[in-house]
């Protein structure tokens, strides 16, 4: 299992600003270690965001994002205390899922 | 002859089938699934080929789309990206690197209040040109800039 993210979601005036940072070394295929050989492509495929119950976000990624994931989104329509559920599966099949409070 | 009659008659068997795919299950309302994997996508070698996996082929240019790079990235494994949409109804984002070995590189989709802009962290394996591309009414738009690596972040 994956480290937990880290999700912080705060109100700025009427926009709901939410920053996740997800753990995971988002491995392309394409690297080779120090003794040449090939890593095995590791990286998140999808992911998904949901405030207060209602997906905002889908997202599809590939091996091209950079390790340890970060990703900032913004939405209108939320409010402090609102539960911000962040997840994602990744290429063999791992899953994490992690939540926060709209500060 | 009446063309009223004629137009109702001809949206009603159009609709017909239409009712009679989505019950199929051969034309399934998408939003209801949550994205799948895009996988043919995702593994073009080409940004041409990467385009039309997610069918944006036609996409136009528009200044409504900004994208905001560094112009010299230091370390090409981690170079922020930030897309923002202005063009109304923007459903979804997709954000590429020309010139990586798979260059379409994340999209997310947006709904219930999300505003059509995302910040992210991506690897260039070299100089490249980094595309986003917004969808909005089922059209493509595309804005791009070039950013410059001095070291690449794809290979060792």
């Amino acid at each position: 299992m994956a480290d937990p993210m880290k999700i912080r979601a705060t109100m700025k005036g009427d926009v709901a600003e939410i920053r996740v940072l997800m753990s995971h070394p988002m491995e392309s295929g394409l690297r080779k270690d120090a003794a040449g050989n090939a890593v095995p492509a590791h990286f998140i495929q999808s992911m998904a965001v949901e405030v207060g119950g209602k997906k905002i976000v889908d997202g599809q990624l590939a091996g091209s994002v950079s390790r340890n994931p970060v990703f900032g989104f913004k939405m209108k329509g939320a409010k402090a205390g609102d539960k911000v559920v962040v997840n994602w599966v990744d290429s063999k099949g791992d899953k994490r899922t992690d939540e926060a409070a709209i500060a | 002859m009446n063309t009223t009659r004629r137009t109702v008659l001809k949206g009603a068997t159009a609709s017909g089938v239409l009712a009679g795919l989505i019950a199929t299950g051969a034309l399934r309302p998408t939003q209801v699934l949550a994205a799948e994997w895009n996988k043919a996508a995702f593994e073009s070698k080409d940004a041409t080929a990467a385009l039309k996996g997610i069918g944006a082929a036609a996409a136009t240019e528009s200044k409504d789309l900004v994208i905001k790079v560094p112009d010299i990235a230091e370390n090409g494994a981690v170079v922020p990206v930030d897309v923002t949409s202005n063009i109304p109804n923007t459903s979804s984002i997709v954000i590429m690197v020309v010139r990586n070995p798979f260059p379409l590189s994340a999209q997310f989709d947006f709904a219930n209040g999300a505003l059509p802009e995302v910040s992210a962290r991506l690897k260039l394996n070299e100089t490249s040109m980094v595309r986003a591309l917004a969808k909005a009414d089922g059209k493509f738009y595309s804005v791009q800039k070039e950013v410059k690596v001095t070291v690449g972040g794809c290979g060792g």
